[in-house]
């Protein structure tokens, strides 16, 4: 993963071909072989992914994290369609954390489709030979002449047939096929990608069945409560431990020293009690005074003021500088000018950050709601002294993960206090604790300029972007690249970089930079489409023009006919161009990130006291010809949609006295059912190969309903989240 | 001091304080582990249970103030005819997306629907924006709501 978050294609291309080794090699290497005698009655497995019990019955193994975004059911459903069973015959199985049998496990950059769509069709395929194979074999037939449906090996000449089950243990002891030869599904016959299919854990989440981080029970387990301070790495100077202990239930409380590093275990004070009641209650008892830190001085206040400050100043460095910006913006008929700002923004997972560890033996034994385990794990082993290989880690269903889960404090704070007090310890944070100390999504500025000619075409555009980051690099999640759109589109294009040193961790968010960067592109963009007189569709469409791609696959890629289509689909299905009612207006935002084009339309209306009523969302989407699960990729798209609006409307960081101002969701608000509008989706299906969903959809929809305000009021959001206060016309 | 809990129709015996939250005498105690803890001040719904029937924040409710009330969580709800129709509308369109917050939402909407027995779209606001889903399945909790009343779901 980058700094920034985001995964980019061209290793993961390279990982995908050495994962791909892994799997293929692990048909030979998983095998347990089902023994002699007995044997009969066991389980065999054909591969690292796939055991077929004599009953028939699949488990498929589930390699990545499950935070919601539903791939411990839809890349199974991938090694099923090839396996060529029916997925009621199929139980997946999570995965513990494994890299040597299943290499990188994470959840994020929406990278498990584009990253698994090759390989585990193949995982599934060279099962399904493998079993044919063994059919083929028995009978004295060509593996040729054998055909498969639903777990059955058919040989149509004679009429022989066998089932997955009866053939599973002859044929994991069969060599596993090339990979490369296996011949592979017409998508037209596949019976299971494609088809609408509830999560695996469905009937599990509707009953109320432990599946959460939170829900983990350990025999002998206690419970913990880790304070650190609200300015971020301060220092424990004092608390009173022995008034914490004489709370009823308390077992323990201590300083926990910690280190310096933002991103590893930071100083608090633990309190482990009989259950977590009695540890929250001793830890209210703690009066912990923090030591002086060097940011405590920090405020959200004073990071604007100093961007301001920085863009009136030479920048940092050019990050790219096309064709002449000034002369372009001298000669342009139309000058736009505006500055935009987006604040610090937290994950705020229902499911607070918890995790629950044990030391035995030297080793460790931990339970935990991560979209990332592997370096959750090495986090732990070199924090705590042991080697990686003597931290084992099962990954636990988690409580959402919008990019918060691929940090592991919370894992090193669980690990730490294990080991402390030698029993096996559930570490929950409360909400106020997740809220105050998240890595957030970075606060940004953007001083725009931007000029139109006669033709209403952009002619210059420079951006001086003021980020948080320090000795020339960003920070974390807080960058943008070089060639982020409308590069390469506009001929005449600066962007300028400075940057200021920040106290406050940040990290990736659900569409790591995409989430802002598209609010401020997208919103100039409108500005210079009004500029120009134009229709903002319109003018888009002209912008992205007849070029198809620009850029390397692989690197910095823009499909601009990916995007018109999207757009203009978009545009068509939404009633693009109507006539609509004074205070109410459309507006259309698209962004490409995480390898999917997006184009949206919101409808809004604004009433006299600015008071926003989204009133629909219409969304165009392109990630390629398959989408695999219509059930999960909807619900992606819908969640993304309504999370943007969130961060639109209402959700802020603030910053002051070094510390984050809010702590729950009385001052963090999140969308409710009430103000959630209707969604309706289109799909173009592309001839691309199919990527993911956990992400794109959310980037879009922030400037379109900024430019939906625009048209409904006249009045330009440049700042999140909107102030309804300057849009009321009463 | 013990304090007796009828939850589920069980009868149970919790010895915690009087001020420990009915949601950590669940959770912890109990072992009842449906409830979710996503708060602590009833901003968010996902701790929500029934106490005699109607849908209560049991991160707010300190263990003293339960007395000889019936309390069901998820893991009983099914026994419910309206609770049982809840949970299947929503397997039947696949509502959860992380799936955390689903439990206090299946709560609410079946105390919804028993006190209401076709609920609009403003009954449904009115009942379910105590509940926060994270991952915001909004559309598909107000379609299971729909589909669980016998109305045709929207679409």
């Amino acid at each position: 993963m980058a700094a920034d978050g985001t995964f980019p294609l061209s290793a993961s291309r390279r990982d995908i071909l050495k994962t791909g080794v892994g799997a293929g090699g692990g048909l030979m290497l998983g095998f347990a072989l089902a023994g002699k005698g007995a044997a009969q009655a066991a389980t065999a497995k054909l591969n690292t992914y796939v055991s077929i019990a004599p009953d028939g019955a699949v488990s498929i193994m589930a390699k990545n994290p499950e935070v919601g975004q539903g791939i411990k059911t839809s890349l199974p459903m991938i090694i099923a369609e090839e396996l060529d069973v029916d997925w009621e015959q199929v139980k997946s199985v999570q995965a513990p954390s494994d890299p040597a049998l299943y290499g990188r496990q994470f959840a994020g950059g929406s990278a498990a489709t584009p990253l698994h769509w090759d390989e585990l069709r193949r995982v599934g395929g060279a099962g399904r030979a493998m079993l044919v194979a063994a059919a083929a074999q028995g009978w004295g037939v060509p593996a040729a002449d054998c055909t498969t449906a639903s777990g059955v090996v058919h040989h149509k000449a004679s009429g022989r047939k066998a089932t997955y089950g009866s053939l599973a243990a002859k044929a994991a002891t069969l060599p596993a096929p090339d990979l490369k030869t296996l011949t592979l599904k017409d998508p037209k016959d596949y019976k299971i990608i494609g088809r609408s299919i509830a999560q695996v854990d469905t009937p599990a989440i509707v009953t109320g069945k432990p599946l959460f981080g939170i829900d983990v029970v350990v025999p002998g387990m206690l419970y913990a409560t880790f304070e650190k301070a609200p300015v971020f790495g301060a220092k424990v100077a004092s608390a009173d431990l022995e008034a914490a202990k004489a709370v009823k239930g308390v077992r323990h409380a201590f300083v926990v020293e910690g280190g310096t590093s933002l991103d590893g275990l930071l100083p608090g004070v633990a309190v482990v009690a009989d259950s977590w009641w009695a540890a929250r209650k001793g830890r209210d008892k703690l009066n912990i005074k923090w030591a002086e830190h060097p940011t405590s001085g920090q405020s959200s206040r004073g990071f604007a003021a100093k961007a301001v400050e920085l863009s009136k100043a030479a920048p940092l460095r050019t990050e790219r500088n096309d064709g002449d910006v000034d002369g372009a913006l001298k000669g342009a008929v139309k000058t736009v000018e505006a500055a935009y700002a987006y604040p610090f923004l937290s994950h705020a997972n229902l499911e607070p950050q918890n995790c629950t560890a044990q030391f035995k033996d030297g080793k460790f034994e931990i339970w935990a709601p991560t979209q990332n385990p592997q370096p959750g794990r090495e986090l732990v082993a070199k924090t705590l002294g042991v080697k990686n290989e003597d931290v084992y880690i099962h990954m636990v269903r988690c409580g959402g993960g919008f990019g918060r889960r691929l940090m592991n404090d919370y894992m090193v704070e669980a690990a730490w206090i294990a080991k402390q007090v030698g029993a096996p310890v559930k570490l929950i944070w409360t909400r106020e604790d997740d809220m105050r100390h998240d890595f957030y999504r970075p606060a940004g500025w953007h001083f725009l300029q931007g000029g139109v000619d006669a033709k209403g075409d952009i002619v210059g555009w420079k951006d001086h972007f003021v980020s948080l980051g320090e000795n020339g690099q960003f920070g974390r999640s807080a960058g943008m690249a070089a060639h982020e759109f409308p590069a390469r589109f506009v001929p005449n294009y600066r962007y300028d970089l400075s940057l200021m040193p920040c106290g406050v961790p940040t990290g990736p968010l659900r569409a790591p930079g995409s989430n802002a960067i598209a609010f401020v592109v997208q919103s100039f963009i409108d500005e210079l489409a009004h500029a120009a007189g134009a229709d903002p569709v319109a003018f888009r469409l002209k912008l992205l023009g007849d070029k198809c791609l620009v850029g390397v696959v692989g690197r910095d890629a823009y499909d601009a006919g990916r995007m018109a289509g999207v757009l203009k689909l978009v545009a068509e299905k939404s009633g693009w161009g109507r006539k609509l009612p004074k205070g109410s207006g459309l507006g259309v935002g698209f962004h490409f990130s995480h390898l999917g084009y997006f184009a949206e339309v919101v409808e809004v209306k604004v009433a006299g006291d600015g008071a926003v009523e989204l009133v629909k969302v219409w969304v165009g989407a392109d990630v390629g010809r398959q989408i695999i699960n219509p059930f999960g990729a909807l619900n992606q798209i819908e969640g993304s949609v309504l999370d943007g609006i969130s961060e639109a409307l209402t959700q802020q960081v603030t910053i002051e006295n070094g510390a984050a101002v809010q702590s729950n969701f009385n001052d963090y608000p999140l969308i409710r059912i009430s103000a959630a509008p209707p969604i309706e989706t289109h799909f173009v299906k592309s001839d691309n190969s199919p990527t993911g969903l956990g992400e794109p959809a959310l980037p879009p929809v922030i400037p379109a309903l900024c430019n939906a305000i625009f048209a409904a009021t006249g009045k330009r959001i440049r700042q999140l989240p909107i102030d309804a206060a300057i849009l009321g016309t009463a | 001091m013990a304090f007796k809990l009828n939850v589920n129709g069980k009868a149970h015996s919790a010895d915690v304080d009087g001020d420990t939250p009915l949601l950590w005498v669940l959770r912890d105690t109990l072992g009842i582990l449906g409830p979710k803890y996503g708060c602590g001040i009833g901003q968010c719904g996902a701790c929500t249970v029934h106490v005699d029937g109607t849908p209560v924040r049991s991160c707010s409710l300190p263990v003293e103030g339960v007395g000889a009330a019936k309390v069901v969580t998820i893991e009983g709800i099914g026994a419910d005819p309206v609770g049982k129709k809840v949970q299947a509308a929503w397997s039947a369109l696949d509502v959860a997306q992380c799936g955390y917050c689903q439990p206090g939402q299946i709560m609410s909407a079946t105390a919804l629907i028993k006190g209401k027995a076709k609920p609009d779209d403003a009954d449904i606001d009115a009942a379910m924006s105590g509940n926060i889903c994270r991952c915001a399945t909004y559309t598909r909790i107000r379609a299971a709501i729909k589909q669980a009343s016998g109305q045709k779901a929207q679409a």
